[in-house]
């Protein structure tokens, strides 16, 4: 009986010895699943599906063959070290709730059986699905979410391509004050408006923090829920603190819902600075001409291909598949998947150890990425892209052109905003 | 300061209409079917969506669309309570609580897939601007829909008081046998109370149209609301469901002010709490 049951576990853990071998390598003409989990229902489903789009862009261009196109394994079909193997995007649906971000991350790695996950777009969904991926130990390369807080964590297998959100507000005060010194503008206070979770909370704190550093008073500190139907007291406040510029960081509903009732109740700053929301191919075509001068935080914008070929040449493949323009939702979703193509190529496996340290190893050059940055090679400790950076753009026209820095502008700012009532 | 303070209070007040229109069609179908309607805030979408395609495809004003709004979701109401509901009345009470979040889920994934998850906004109503009053701004399109939403609910009243049919309904929300018993065709009742519930919230959409942006998740925080406001008005009071509309309209905006934003629906629903605490019938209920 005894004799039996030994064979038994062995023959057992001889079995469960094999699988784990066969899956540590990946065979020629394999796929190579990639987890990528956004929210493609509830209230922001459109954001989700934009960023969903990028990502696939992504992983066709890795896939497919495009000579002329600089950006990594573009030239080659699949990844060429794994003898062609092709990306495949398992895609998750989180409707933007943290917990279905934690249980969604679980299913494609120990169901799907995904080697590394991207996305999530909201960062408190990132934030509990990467704790998962960590957990699980497998690698995930995130593009899309802000919050500072995600690459303080010490996370061993979370990467971050994109800024975070210190790195725009600091880049959002620079401004003012290259404003003030080229313009002749003169600022001296600040209003910090954001919804309540993860990422405006934390922009709101770098606000907070980062302001005084740069000379200018905060007078108003507002805080608010996001799915807000009605936000008259938000504005009601804004209006009695007078500040010369809001800096406000919104998801889009909320973004839509305060443009309005700024015109709806006349609040004039001298300026508005926005992050996330106002950037949102939904808010544009919401909103019209209502929307006109705000200056976003970006980290992309189609006036970029002026100085970079390349942003044209992939916005040309992006509007030949989607029919619309690239937004910048899409366009930071977009890089992952390269980033994560390249170090699995670099390391020769999808296990996750060897991919780690591909990750840590990369350095990915500037003219190999579709943002005004030197290139991609992230901190040792925290995992953070050290190249990535922000632009702000602002809307003229009904379209978002890139502002600053002024080395790199399309157009000049308008600066200070017309008041609602002199606008047409 | 105290020209903020009339402000929000106006403010408070008008969006408070609106909750309480929304929230009377759902107080009408819990006080006669004793249902809660989990489709609620998606029909409020509904009537969003009609008058927004009435608009971009015809040019109808939404001012226009509030009856198209009012016949067509009333029919929707009663073709989902004939098809739906009714098949599951007389099952276990779980069945009535999960069937109309079935109708919810479906109805809100089908707006996704036939209208795509993008926002909407009708551009050009009729009615903009503001009437600029001293310190106060008064939107023209809030003002308007507040006070159709009161014209609506008295309506209502009357109908409920001084009809026939409108006392039938009555009669089976106060005592579904002794209607019973009392010649009433309950059934009929059933379905014409779902009907005027749906038909009523449908009307709020026309209404919020005017004004506000419009996707398929836009009930959300709407449905939330309405159902705390009639526990608070007192389940099945429609009297109750108006007042604990405008009443948390009016405590949001200023709990908001004067408090803090980030804490405006705590404060609503921690009115909400002690209210049930101190009267657990809500403020009307019975």
């Amino acid at each position: 009986m005894h004799g039996k049951r030994s064979r038994n576990l062995s023959f057992a853990l001889a079995l469960l010895l094999s699988l784990s071998l066969t899956s540590a390598g990946v065979a020629a003409d394999q796929e190579i699943k990639i987890g990528a989990a956004y929210p493609l229902s509830g209230a922001i489903a459109s954001t989700g599906l934009d960023c969903l789009h990028g990502a696939e862009l992504a992983v066709d261009i890795i896939n497919g063959k495009y000579p002329d196109l600089n950006l990594p394994l573009a030239k080659s079909e699949g990844l060429p070290n794994l003898g062609g193997a092709k990306l495949k995007l398992v895609v998750a649906d989180t409707k933007g709730e943290p917990r279905n971000g934690q249980a969604e991350a679980e299913r494609l790695v120990t169901q799907e059986k995904v080697v590394a996950m991207i996305g999530a777009y909201q960062s408190s969904v990132t934030k509990t699905a990467s704790q998962a991926t960590e957990r699980l130990k497998i690698p995930y390369v995130c593009s899309d979410s802000s919050s500072p807080t995600l690459t303080e964590r010490g996370l061993k297998y979370f990467f971050r391509v994109s800024p975070h959100d210190a790195i725009f507000a600091r880049d959002q005060l620079q401004f003012l004050k290259d404003l003030e010194k080229a313009k002749g503008q003169k600022i001296t206070t600040i209003a910090a408006l954001y919804e309540n979770t993860e990422f405006g909370s934390n922009v709101g704190k770098q606000i907070l923090k980062l302001a005084p550093e740069f000379g200018y008073k905060v007078v108003a500190d507002i805080s608010y829920a996001a799915n807000a139907t009605d936000v008259t007291s938000e504005v009601g406040r804004l209006i009695n603190a007078k500040p010369d510029v809001l800096m406000h960081a919104s998801y889009i509903t909320d973004a839509i819902l305060f443009t309005k009732t700024y015109k709806e109740m006349g609040f004039n700053p001298k300026g508005i600075m926005t992050f996330a929301g106002y950037i949102e191919p939904g808010y544009l075509p919401a909103v019209k001409g209502d929307g006109n001068y705000m200056v976003v935080r970006s980290t992309f914008a189609l006036d970029l291909a002026k100085n970079k070929p390349l942003v044209a040449k992939v916005n040309a493949l992006f509007k030949k598949k989607y029919g619309i323009d690239m937004s910048e939702n899409a366009a930071r979703s977009f890089t992952a998947p390269f980033v994560l193509a390249d170090a699995i190529n670099r390391a020769k496996t999808t296990e996750a150890e060897a991919v780690v340290k591909a990750l840590l190893a990369t350095n990915i050059p500037g003219d190999q990425v579709i943002y005004p940055w030197k290139g991609i090679q992230f901190d040792p400790q925290s995992h953070q892209n050290i190249h990535a950076r922000g632009i702000l753009v602002q809307i003229q026209n009904q379209n978002y052109v890139t502002v600053w820095p002024f080395e790199s502008a399309a157009a000049d700012v308008i600066w200070p905003f017309p008041a609602w009532k002199t606008r047409k | 300061m105290s020209e903020q303070l009339l402000a929000q209070l106006i403010n408070g007040l008008l969006i408070g209409c609106m909750y309480s229109l929304i929230a009377v069609g759902l107080t009408m179908i819990w006080g006669v079917m004793n249902i809660v309607n989990f489709a609620h805030a998606d029909f409020l979408m509904i009537g969003m969506f009609t008058s927004f395609w009435l608009y971009t495809l015809y040019g109808v004003d939404p001012l226009l669309s509030i009856p198209v709004c009012g016949v067509l979701l009333f029919l929707l109401g009663w073709i989902i309570y004939k098809f739906v509901v009714s098949k599951v009345m007389t099952g276990p009470a779980l069945a009535q609580v999960v069937v109309t979040f079935g109708v919810s889920i479906f109805i809100a994934n089908a707006a996704v897939f036939l209208w795509s998850p993008d926002f909407r906004m009708i551009e050009k109503p009729l009615l903009q601007g503001s009437w600029i009053m001293g310190p106060v701004r008064l939107s023209i399109p809030k003002a308007v829909a507040s006070i159709g939403s009161i014209a609506i609910t008295l309506a209502l009243f009357l109908f409920l008081r001084k009809t026939k049919t409108g006392k039938a309904i009555l009669a089976v929300e106060m005592n579904r046998s002794s209607a019973l018993l009392m010649g009433i065709n309950t059934e009929r009742v059933n379905a014409l109370s779902f009907a005027i519930g749906s038909s009523l919230v449908g009307i709020a959409g026309a209404f919020l149209s005017m004004y506000y942006y419009i996707y398929p998740q836009v009930g959300g925080t709407f449905g939330l609301l309405s159902f705390c406001i009639v526990a608070l008005g007192g389940f099945g009071s429609i009297e109750g469901a108006f007042i604990a509309g405008i009443l948390i309209g009016i405590v949001q905006t200023l709990g908001g002010y004067y408090f803090d934003p980030a804490y405006k629906y705590a404060i609503v629903f921690a009115l909400y709490l002690v209210t049930v605490w101190i009267r657990p019938q809500g403020l009307m209920g019975w």
